[in-house]
């Protein structure tokens, strides 16, 4: 590093950052002092580089479905796949440029008050925001709500690993507690330009789970669901692009399998017993293809600061998580959704649940040596 | 009906032999290259021998000579200012060359001058089953051998006044190019199992001996209790976690552990009437030019390792006394410690690598995650540096990612963030009776926070000796 950036340096007020995009350059040729020798090559840039690259195919996918949702409801069908992508890349980047520069800015001034080095932990947060928002969000409630979910939901509580909350959901529920009427309803999650109106006969642009078995002008069948040709937030559509991320995610061991797991069988779990009590026309399985539920149990559920950390805990917490969809969706005439209040609910219980697993574990192996 | 008899035994022992099978599927075996052949490549007669306070965790020292004194080997050097009767001796005879000190005039090593006659004081030939406890530890702590039994929770030296529940011993070693047991002490089985008969006697419980073959020369060894453990990585090889695995260490018990190195001159003090020390060393890692055995004293100095150097640039080299997970740090002007069996040598990692952590390749460095391709080469050894990769950040990973290379049954994030919070309760809950930081080497070294596990449960347990004080 430069000497104007070393403590006493004129420009040491800038360290953090000069530091954070010098070690985004290269790895820093910094040696071990305490403890083991040698390290493990992995750090926290790569777990998170290999999140991101697991989110990618969602995000793809969901470019190219804003344009061919938009196609749908303007007529315009049969346009090459690449001018669908294209129209849905020129709708998506403005939002990752603004969440990307306000919570970015939020951490780098906040590394540098705390004087330690910029984590990494946004780069993830930050491609997920868009992922989970209306695609028409105006960028202005973006921008306040990545402020207040990195400010409050973050900073206060010491930065990335000490948050309790996943801060991408935190900036969804910020936005779905204060402009309700941006993020839900039927006309939020299929993108126009200005001044354009549907010309398809009976319109409507509500997502699959909010239909309760209304026309639409696309498919609701399983395929439709499960590839993903629906409307809704930007990353969340297609079950087959986030499998494809699960399957990175749980091969490299960055995401939990246990919790995924959990989330499925809880909802599956409570599903089943509607089917049986006929709460639902809905087929239990179908609800795991609908809303954010896939989406929410692959990239939020099992974000590893908020998640439960033990073994048996993450399985309570994916079962917990799963179950409080559920009983959200079915049960609760006013949201159609629960999987972002589901998840925000599992985060606060996450540390009661270890404390329980570990204060059982501990004291039954206590038990059992006294008694031996 | 004989038949019968003798087959009825053999299940029997069977049974028995099958009961003290402990298989452990945890852990980690550090791919590091520069394994230590199996020969004696060199007898280093020393020019100097340091006698390190800092070897001996819980050790007050008080000087007992000063510069220009001739000493014996056996001869006291320092005593424990808390209890007068633990001696730290001489390793040779000859004479103190200089007393060293560092800041606030701590005290860090004596230099002792060895004359080549080594000269023994005679501690007198002993019978150990004729002895009773208390002349057992009398000749122990006169020959400044007690610091060899470490007692737990702590690891400190041994408390002469207490008995302990237990004294474990482990055979076999796991720790990254870590000295081979058999080949370093099966000479000596003579003087173990003297060493076992003598502390058999301090404890009104078991001699525990953990191996990891059934066929170890150590298995089976007459008066203590085997323990065969089904484990190849590291760290099961540590005697802590083998005691965890046998049975743990409860609030207000106490347990001893001693090395086969302590173990031998245990034996061979009652044996010869006399203290030795000498030990086969391990001098290996990657950058150890022909790493093979030497045949040394502990406090021998690192420069006479000159060989094994050649003409790399000393300046960015690292020579550990100990393993390259736990060990210390000694430099090339440094000695080897009291208890280490083993010398690594490391390049020191100062080069920056341009885009490492996003190239999806990265042939030369190791990584246990899946998240690089290493996985693919499982046999592949590594030169690795000391490079941390990263930079230090909060915890992230998960309690579930740091126990799957611990084979205890503990929590470890929640031990470590316990002492980084000072909260004895916790600490006491998640453990830190049953750990040195040795055992928790495997998860500092996967951390992709980078944290300094060991030197917060260090820390830990300094406070817990504080306040239990």
């Amino acid at each position: 590093m430069n000497k104007i950036f070393e403590k006493g340096g004129k420009l040491y007020w800038l360290h953090s950052t000069v530091d954070a995009f010098e070690t985004f350059l290269h790895v820093p040729g910094t040696v071990t002092r305490k403890g083991a020798h040698v390290r493990d090559a992995i750090d926290l840039k790569r777990i998170l580089i290999i999140v991101i690259l697991a989110a990618v195919p969602a995000a793809v996918f969901g470019m190219w479905n804003i344009g061919y949702q938009h196609g749908l409801a303007m007529g315009q069908t049969g346009l090459h796949i690449l001018e669908y992508f294209w129209f849905g890349l020129l709708k998506t980047l403005p939002l990752f440029i603004v969440s990307y520069a306000v919570g970015l800015g939020i951490e780098f001034a906040a590394s540098q008050i705390r004087g330690e080095e910029v984590s990494e932990g946004y780069l993830v947060s930050g491609f997920f925001i868009p992922l989970i928002v209306p695609v028409d969000i105006p960028l202005w409630m973006l921008a306040v709500a990545v402020a207040f979910a990195v400010l409050v939901g973050k900073e206060f509580f010491g930065g990335t690993g000490m948050n309790i909350w996943n801060p991408a959901l935190l900036t969804r529920a910020f936005l779905f507690f204060s402009y309700p009427s941006y993020m839900s309803g039927s006309d939020c999650w299929i993108a126009f330009k200005k001044g354009e109106t549907p010309v398809a006969d009976a319109f409507t642009g509500a997502t699959p789970l909010a239909l309760e078995g209304g026309s639409a002008q696309y498919g609701t069948g399983f395929w439709d669901l499960f590839i993903g040709t629906v409307p809704g937030s930007v990353g969340e559509t297609s079950v087959i692009a986030i499998l494809l991320g699960a399957i990175i995610l749980i091969w490299t061991g960055v995401a939990s399998w246990k919790v995924m797991a959990g989330c499925v069988g809880g909802a599956l779990l409570v599903g089943g017993l509607a089917d049986l009590a006929g709460v639902s026309t809905m087929p239990c399985y179908m609800q795991l293809l609908c809303g954010g539920f896939a989406f929410g149990t692959v990239f939020m559920a099992t974000d590893p600061v908020t998640s439960a950390q033990t073994s048996c805990g993450k399985w309570i917490y994916g079962l917990l998580i799963g179950i409080l969809c559920m009983t959200v969706r079915l049960f609760n005439p006013g949201y159609a959704e629960g999987m972002m209040l589901a998840i925000l609910l599992g985060n606060t219980f996450a540390p009661l649940i270890d404390h329980c697993v570990t204060s059982i574990a501990v004291s039954r192996r206590n038990k059992k040596y006294k008694a031996a | 009906m004989r038949n019968f008899a003798t087959l009825f035994m053999q299940i029997q022992n069977l049974l028995i032999s099958m009961s003290l099978n402990i298989v452990l599927k945890k852990g980690l075996n550090v791919p590091i290259s520069g394994q230590a052949e199996l020969r004696v490549s060199k007898t280093i007669s020393p020019e100097v021998v340091a006698v390190q306070p800092d070897c001996f965790k819980g050790l007050l020292p008080r000087l007992l000579v000063k510069e220009g004194d001739p000493v014996l080997c056996g001869s006291p050097v320092l005593a424990d200012k808390k209890n007068a009767d633990i001696l730290i001796t001489s390793p040779v005879s000859g004479s103190v060359k200089q007393i060293v000190r560092g800041e606030k005039r701590k005290l860090l090593a004596v230099l002792i001058e060895p004359d080549g006659k080594q000269e023994c004081v005679d501690f007198g030939k002993k019978d150990v089953n004729a002895l009773d406890a208390t002349s057992i530890k009398e000749a122990l702590l006169q020959s400044g051998l007690w610091p060899v039994l470490v007692q737990r929770p702590y690891g400190i030296i041994a408390d002469p006044q207490l008995s302990p529940r237990d004294i474990f011993v482990s055979a076999f070693n796991t720790a990254p190019l870590a000295a081979d047991s058999a080949f370093c002490h099966a000479e000596e089985l003579g003087a173990i199992k003297v060493g076992i008969a003598a502390l058999s006697k301090l404890t009104p419980g078991a001699v525990h001996v953990s191996v990891n073959n059934p066929d170890s020369p150590f298995a089976n060894l007459p008066l203590a209790t085997t323990h065969v453990f089904k484990a190849d990585k590291h760290p099961a090889g540590n005697v802590g976690v083998q005691i965890s695995n046998i049975k743990p260490i409860l609030k207000e018990q106490t347990v001893w552990t001693v090395s086969l190195a302590g173990l031998a001159a245990i034996g061979k003090l009652f044996l010869s009437g006399k203290l030795d020390l000498s030990r086969k060393v391990a001098v290996g890692g990657p950058m150890a030019i022909g790493a093979s055995y030497v045949s040394t004293v502990p406090g021998a100095p690192m420069s006479a390792l000159n060989a094994f150097i050649g003409n790399s640039d000393s300046d960015n080299i690292r020579v550990i006394s100990g393993d390259v997970l736990s060990g210390r740090n000694v430099g090339l002007g440094g000695y080897l410690g009291f208890a280490d069996e083993q010398i690594t040598i490391l390049l020191e990692g100062y080069e920056k690598e341009l885009l490492g952590w996003c190239r999806p390749f990265r042939p030369k460095q190791y990584s246990h995650d899946h998240s690089y391709f290493s996985w693919l080469l499982p046999k592949k050894k590594y030169d690795m540096t000391t490079n941390l990769h990263g930079g230090p950040r909060a915890f992230l990973m998960n309690d579930d990612y740091y126990s799957k290379v611990l084979p205890m049954d503990i929590f470890p994030v929640f031990l470590a963030k316990a002492c980084l919070a000072g909260d004895i309760d916790k600490m006491e809950k998640f453990g830190i009776y049953e750990v040195l930081p040795e055992d928790l080497a495997t998860c500092e070294f996967v951390d992709p926070s980078k944290n300094n596990i060991q030197d917060m449960i260090a820390k830990g347990i300094d406070l817990m000796l504080k306040e239990m004080a």
